[in-house]
C-alpha cells in the first residue's frame, strides 16, 4: 500500500508525519533541528528519500540540511549564498538605494529529475542553483540582474524569493515569484528572465501605477503538471489565473469571502480544481468570522465553495502560510493544510472533510507532502 | 591552548560536547580563533560571522575574563589568560525573544 510522508517545517523545528494511505493514523517524529526556525523542507521528486530542509536562526543565520534516508539522519550542506558580481542596490522601504544582502532561504525547489540539482529562492530576492547536493550554490544572476532589479522593494514580510515553480515539460522553463516585485519566467534555464505580470493591479498597496511591470505583491503561484502554461497566483489581494504561462492575468476571485490570502494549490488530478485559503485582510491575517475554511473551485477560478467539515468554525484566528497548502498524488486526492497556531489539517477526500494530524506544533511555516510507493 | 565554549545550538550543528579546545598558530585573536573554529568546523562557517564580509552576526557576542569583546578588531589579542588557557572564550546567544 502506497504511504505519504508530510514534511512540516515550523519555527521551532521540523516534524515528519506519516501515514499509509488511509491518511488515518499517524506517526509524529520530532522535532528535528529543535529551536531552529525550519523555513522550507522538501523532497526530491527523483530520489523520496533526499529530503533538504532550511534551517535558520537571528543569532546564527542560515543552515542547510539534507536527508539521504528520508529523514531518519541528516546532514549540514553549503550554506554560502554570495550573491554573484557586484551586488549593487535595490529599494529600501523608504525608497532609497539598499544593497542586496543575504537574510535567509525561503523555499527549497528539488529538481524533477535530478536528486543532486535543487533551487534555493532567497531573501533578499535570488534564485540560487546547487547540482551537487547542496554542497555548493551559484546564483542564477540573470534575475536580479533584470533592468528592474534595482527598483524591486520588499514587501511587510521582507524581500523574499519565496515561490520556485520549474516547468516539468520544459527544463529551460521556470517561474519564480518574489514580494513585492512580481511574476518572472525564464525561458532558457535561467539566463535571463522577463516579468510576468500583465494584467495584475495593486490599487492603493504602493505602487503610483497600478498596472506596473513590476512591483506587485505575489504571495504564491501555482500549476497542475499536465498544463504548465496555465497558472493561479494568489496576490496580496485578489486570486488570479493565466491561460498563456504567465503572459497576462484574469481575476478569478469570483464569489470569495476575501481574495486576500497566501497559498494556492491545485488538485493533483483535477487541473481546474483549485484551492486558496481566504483571510481577512491584509492587516486581520485571520479568517473572516473566526471560522477556518479552505475555499475550492472546481471550474479554475471564479465559482468558489467553503470547505469547513472538520475545520474549527468558531474563535478560531489562525492563518496559513504560503508554503503551508500541499495536496498529495493519492487517489482521492489529500489536501494539507498548516496553521500558524501549529495545527496540520489532512483532508483524505480532496477537501470535502478534514482531520487534524497534530493540534499543537509551533508556528507552522510550512507543510509538502510525499506520495510514497 | 585556547578554550572556546560555543552556544548549545552550535555545539550541536558541529556535533561537540563541552568546550572545544584548539592550538593557535601565531599570536591568538579573535579572528585567529575563529579561523580555526571554521577550519576544524566548516558547519560553523557563516554561524557565527558573515561568510563574504566577516561581520560578527549581530545577535552573537564575545566574551572572555568577565570582558565584552564584541565590539573589538579581528585582530586584537585576547587576554592573556584565554591565551594560557585558564579562561574560556565564550561565544554567547545574545539574550533576545523568539
Amino acid at each position: 500500500m502506497s504511504r505519504v510522508r508530510v514534511l512540516v517545517g515550523t519555527r521551532k523545528g521540523a516534524f515528519i508525519l506519516t501515514s499509509d494511505a488511509r491518511r488515518e493514523h499517524w506517526e509524529v517524529a520530532g522535532p528535528h533541528f529543535g529551536g531552529w526556525e525550519i523555513h522550507h523542507m522538501k523532497g526530491s521528486p527523483a530520489d523520496p528519500d533526499r529530503l533538504y530542509a532550511a534551517q535558520w536562526t537571528d543569532w546564527y543565520g542560515q543552515v542547510i540540511q539534507r536527508s539521504n534516508n528520508g529523514g531518519r539522519t541528516w546532514d549540514t550542506v553549503g550554506n554560502t549564498f554570495a550573491y554573484d558580481g557586484t551586488t549593487g542596490t535595490h529599494l529600501w522601504y523608504d525608497g532609497t538605494p539598499h544593497p542586496w544582502e543575504f537574510k535567509r532561504v525561503w523555499h527549497l525547489e528539488p529538481s524533477p529529475t535530478d536528486p543532486d540539482t535543487l533551487y534555493a529562492g532567497v531573501e533578499d530576492a535570488a534564485l540560487f542553483r546547487s547540482i551537487d547536493g547542496g554542497e555548493s550554490w551559484q546564483e542564477l544572476a540573470g534575475l536580479r540582474g533584470h533592468d528592474s532589479g534595482p527598483n524591486w522593494q520588499p514587501g511587510a514580510g521582507g524581500m523574499c524569493l519565496h515561490t520556485v515553480l520549474p516547468d516539468p515539460n520544459d527544463p529551460e522553463r521556470m517561474f519564480i515569484a518574489i514580494s513585492a516585485a512580481g511574476v518572472f519566467r525564464t525561458d532558457d534555464a535561467g539566463q535571463s528572465w522577463r516579468p510576468m505580470n500583465r494584467g495584475l493591479k495593486s490599487e492603493g498597496v504602493s505602487l503610483p501605477d497600478p498596472e506596473a511591470e513590476v512591483g506587485h505583491c505575489v504571495h504564491r503561484i501555482a500549476m497542475h503538471r499536465s498544463r504548465p502554461n496555465v497558472l493561479f497566483m494568489q496576490k496580496h489581494w485578489d486570486v488570479m489565473r493565466s491561460d498563456d504561462a504567465g503572459a497576462s492575468w484574469h481575476e478569478i476571485s469570483g464569489n470569495l469571502p476575501s481574495d486576500f490570502g497566501f497559498p494556492i494549490e491545485v488538485h493533483a488530478h483535477e487541473p481546474d480544481t483549485i484551492y486558496v485559503v481566504p483571510i481577512t485582510s491584509d492587516s486581520e491575517h485571520y479568517p473572516p468570522d473566526g471560522k477556518l475554511s479552505v475555499y475550492r473551485s472546481r471550474t479554475g477560478g471564479n465559482e468558489w465553495e467553503a470547505l469547513t467539515e472538520g475545520l474549527p468554525q468558531r474563535d478560531c484566528y489562525v492563518n496559513v502560510l504560503r508554503d503551508a497548502m500541499t495536496v498529495d498524488t493519492l487517489d482521492p486526492c489529500g489536501v494539507y493544510i498548516g496553521t500558524t497556531g501549529g495545527q496540520v489539517y489532512c483532508s483524505a477526500d480532496a477537501g470535502d472533510t478534514w482531520t487534524p494530524i497534530v493540534r499543537d506544533l509551533p508556528t507552522v511555516q510550512s507543510v509538502e507532502v510525499q506520495t510514497l510507493p | 591552548m585556547i578554550r572556546v565554549a560555543l552556544p548549545a545550538h552550535l555545539r550541536t550543528l558541529a556535533r561537540v560536547e563541552g568546550e572545544v579546545r584548539l592550538e593557535i598558530a601565531g599570536p591568538a585573536t579573535i579572528g585567529s580563533v575563529l579561523d580555526e573554529i571554521e577550519i576544524r568546523y566548516p558547519v560553523l562557517r557563516g554561524t557565527i560571522r558573515d561568510h563574504v564580509t566577516g561581520q560578527r552576526r549581530a545577535f552573537v557576542r564575545f566574551y572572555a575574563c568577565e570582558q565584552d569583546l564584541s565590539n573589538a578588531p579581528p585582530d586584537a589579542p585576547l587576554p592573556s589568560a584565554v591565551e594560557r588557557g585558564e579562561e574560556p572564550f565564550l561565544v554567547v546567544g545574545a539574550m533576545a525573544g523568539g
